[in-house]
């Protein structure tokens, strides 16, 4: 609350003082002034080093505009930092938000302003259809019209030892396709020796969001919320009750490894600690730079009873751009983001922002660079993510999610797996309360942003 | 006889006692008034829509299982870092004001914990117990010792006790010391002479003149345990496993920041600040009797 206020009063305070600096000016600077664009972001660094980079490409490539980039913490700091901004009524004109963010940004009405609006609304050309259809479909509205810009995308992959698949007598070169080759493999790896043959990251946006999108089942009823805010959680399908025992069962046996929530089991991988791990496509950069094995990436692994042996595309991970309003925005500024949103959107800028990073790339053509660049030659496995998003048309159920305060639904599964790892439920147990406790919020959610 | 400071101006009075009330208004009254607010209406993240609900935020949250459950994690956890940080500091105390080599030394190596952030001192920790890449934890895991805070409720809760208190236990150490300085050596001595020990001179004589101390820091520390630990929580632990480590100012963060439930985490801090209120109001009425002041 303190920090809050606090925030607004000098934001308050800033932008009043940058208001009397420029009333101060003469006419004739003041038309020859560039617009200013505030846009603020949660990545840390060396990313955040990489996007800045952009953005002063992008001020470099022309007169009229100045971007401003500022980091702001992390993805959640972020977002309560845009939020508090704008009750101050002094938002950013660009702010950074991750995709779990979604469904708050977009029931947030009055408070962005569509991606789709604003190029229409400026006169710029934006075709939505240049973007991978799972990232697309995961910021368009139900009526498929893109809200936000899509820019850093991620997904969940595996990657695997090559070294500790040798010495367990295990093709390096074949990574497992299956839960059940993917368990024999953790057995080989445990009989060699490995303490921790399998770990995963995120694990309820690896375990079970890509999951249900994998197996094309739903994660949570209305179209995974697309269709309305009265969604509520699906996960006690058998997809997920069996996947979740499947882990239990193997956690009692030693052959997964819980290393904690989010992405803190990540360092478990480089280390040569696990012998596989399911996270972040964008764990990529530091396994390059920490691994000291060879190692490989590879799809996530299916159920081939439940996916019918077509397991469908992934969803994504990462964030958007989202534009925000304020009371006292002017068309100007409007037509600013938008010329800056047109730069993003070129496939030079995000095949270059792929290949730099790791993360994949949003756009077709991007892939297209990438691929004539020959990055995938010299890379190898670096294309797996985006194989993975594009192998399968979407489906209603591998669109993403929209679903009202997904940090805390996720935080919820979390701590109900880790009661289940700790022996005190059963996977259908814990399955069930986090659908109790997760429709709680739900219901929370559709209260607040009703009417 | 009351002394009594007249001013000739009438104004001077109120102008000096200005700033601290001005102080007073802005960061206290008006953020607990504004929580209060906040905890009877139910919003949006963004302020748009408004809705004034009763108490409805208040039965959800004392209807929720899981705030019962976090409830008793917060009385065991404040018991437990209040008699931990005061004990340890009160036998170091003792220990560092005795006649010994080195005295001064010890004193000032026990004074620095205090000076680290919470969140510092959580990482430090965290670089000793992480069953993987702490030197503790790695040791405990090769000794056979199945030691995984990330999956054990009762070893997380242990750890975040210790930390906390050990954050702590510098501060009381100060005030202990002080407190035994004061005590006067003629006292100890005529007791002494006539023939008490160590133990009987410290339970007769040390610990009732101490009292004074030893009951502003129940105070203090039950307060440090209720708020600020939740540094030492959020970087050790945030919470886990399952919520065997929230605490309720933890909660309290949780819901406001994290899940933009500004109602229900506004709910929470007036209960929170009713139970504080209760408790100081509690020990100033019940234990200051016991007290016994110099």
């Amino acid at each position: 609350m303190l920090t809050r206020r606090k925030l607004a009063l000098l934001t308050g305070a800033a932008a009043t003082s940058a208001l009397l600096f420029a009333a101060t000016l003469p006419g004739t600077a003041l038309a020859q002034q560039k617009t200013v664009v505030d846009f603020w972001h949660g990545l840390p660094q060396p990313l955040g080093g990489q996007l800045e980079q952009i953005v002063k490409d992008f001020n470099d490539s022309q007169q009229a505009v100045q971007v401003n980039a500022s980091y702001k913490g992390s993805y959640p700091e972020t977002m309560q930092a845009a939020i508090a901004a704008f009750r101050a009524g002094n938002a950013p004109h660009i702010v950074q938000m991750f995709e779990v963010g979604t469904a708050t940004m977009m029931a947030a009405g009055p408070a962005v302003k569509p991606v789709y609006q604003l190029m229409q609304e400026t006169g710029a050309s934006f075709d939505a259809d240049a973007y991978i259809p799972a990232v697309k479909g995961y910021y368009s509205s139900k009526d498929g019209k893109m809200m936000a810009l899509p820019f850093n995308s991620s997904t969940a992959i595996m990657f695997y030892n090559k070294d500790a698949f040798q010495k367990a007598g295990l093709d390096p070169n074949k990574a497992p396709t299956t839960w059940p080759e993917l368990i024999d493999a953790a057995k080989k790896l445990k009989a060699s020796g490995s303490s921790c043959p399998f770990t995963t990251s995120w694990p309820t946006w690896v375990q079970l969001e890509q999951l249900g999108a994998i197996h094309n089942t739903p994660f949570a009823s209305q179209a995974n919320g697309y269709g309305g805010l009265n969604a509520e959680l699906k996960i006690d399908a058998p997809v997920y009750v069996k996947h979740v025992q499947t882990l239990i069962d193997m956690q009692k046996d030693g052959l997964f490894k819980y290393g904690g929530r989010d992405n803190k089991p990540d360092a478990l991988f480089p280390s040569g600690e696990c012998a596989m791990i399911q996270g972040s496509s964008s764990l990529r950069s530091r396994i390059i730079k920490e691994a000291t094995f060879a190692w490989g990436a590879a799809p996530l692994p299916y159920w081939p009873e439940f996916a019918n042996n077509d397991p469908k595309n992934g969803i994504i991970g990462g964030a958007a751009f989202w534009v925000m309003t304020s009371p006292k925005r002017t068309p100007a500024e409007y037509k600013a983001v938008s010329q800056f949103f047109t730069y993003l959107a070129k496939p030079e800028v995000d095949a270059k922002w792929h290949m730099d990073t790791g993360y994949v790339p949003v756009t077709l053509k991007g892939i297209e660079i990438a691929k004539a660049q020959g990055y995938y030659e010299k890379n190898p496995g670096a294309d797996v993510p985006a194989a993975q998003l594009t192998r399968t048309p979407t489906t209603e159920n591998s669109m993403g999610l929209r679903l009202g305060n997904l940090p805390e639904i996720r935080n919820i599964i979390q701590e109900e797996l880790e009661k289940a790892f700790q022996g005190q439920q059963d996977a259908k147990q814990a399955l069930d309360a986090s659908i109790k406790r997760g429709n709680t919020v739900l219901r929370n959610f559709e209260r607040a942003n009703k009417g | 006889m009351q002394r009594r400071v007249t001013f000739d101006n009438r104004l001077l009075p109120y102008l000096l006692l200005a700033p601290q009330v001005a102080v007073t208004l802005v960061f206290f009254i008006w953020p607990a008034a504004q929580a209060i607010w906040q905890s009877v209406h139910l919003q949006d993240a963004f302020g748009i829509r408004s809705e004034f609900v009763w108490f409805e935020n208040f039965t959800h949250v004392l209807s929720d299982p899981n705030y019962l459950d976090t409830l008793k994690v917060t009385v065991v956890f404040s018991v437990a870092v209040t008699v931990l940080a005061m004990g340890v500091a009160l036998l170091l105390a003792v220990l560092a004001d005795s006649k010994i080599k080195g005295a001064r030394a010890y004193k000032t190596l026990l004074i620095w914990p205090y000076a680290l952030a919470p969140a510092v001192a959580a990482v430090l920790w965290m670089f000793i117990f992480n069953p993987d890449i702490g030197s503790f934890g790695r040791a405990l895991r090769a000794l056979g010792y199945d030691w995984d805070y990330r999956l054990n409720g009762g070893q997380a809760l242990a750890m975040v006790i210790m930390a906390a208190s050990w954050k702590q236990v510098s501060y009381n150490f100060i005030f202990f010391l002080a407190g035994l300085q004061a005590i006067p050596r003629s006292v100890m001595e005529a007791a002494s002479i006539d023939g008490a020990g160590p133990v009987r001179r410290f339970l007769t004589i040390t610990f009732p003149l101490l009292s004074p101390t030893t009951f502003f820091l129940l105070v203090v520390d039950m307060v440090y345990a209720f708020f600020e630990t939740f540094g030492t929580i959020h970087a050790l632990t945030q919470g886990g496993p399952g919520k065997a480590t929230e605490t309720l100012i933890f909660r309290v963060y949780q819901d406001g920041v994290v899940n933009n439930d500004l109602g229900g985490s506004s709910a929470q801090s007036v209960i929170l600040m009713v139970i504080v209120i209760a408790l100081t109001a509690v020990q100033f009425r019940f234990v200051e009797r016991k007290v016994h002041y110099a």
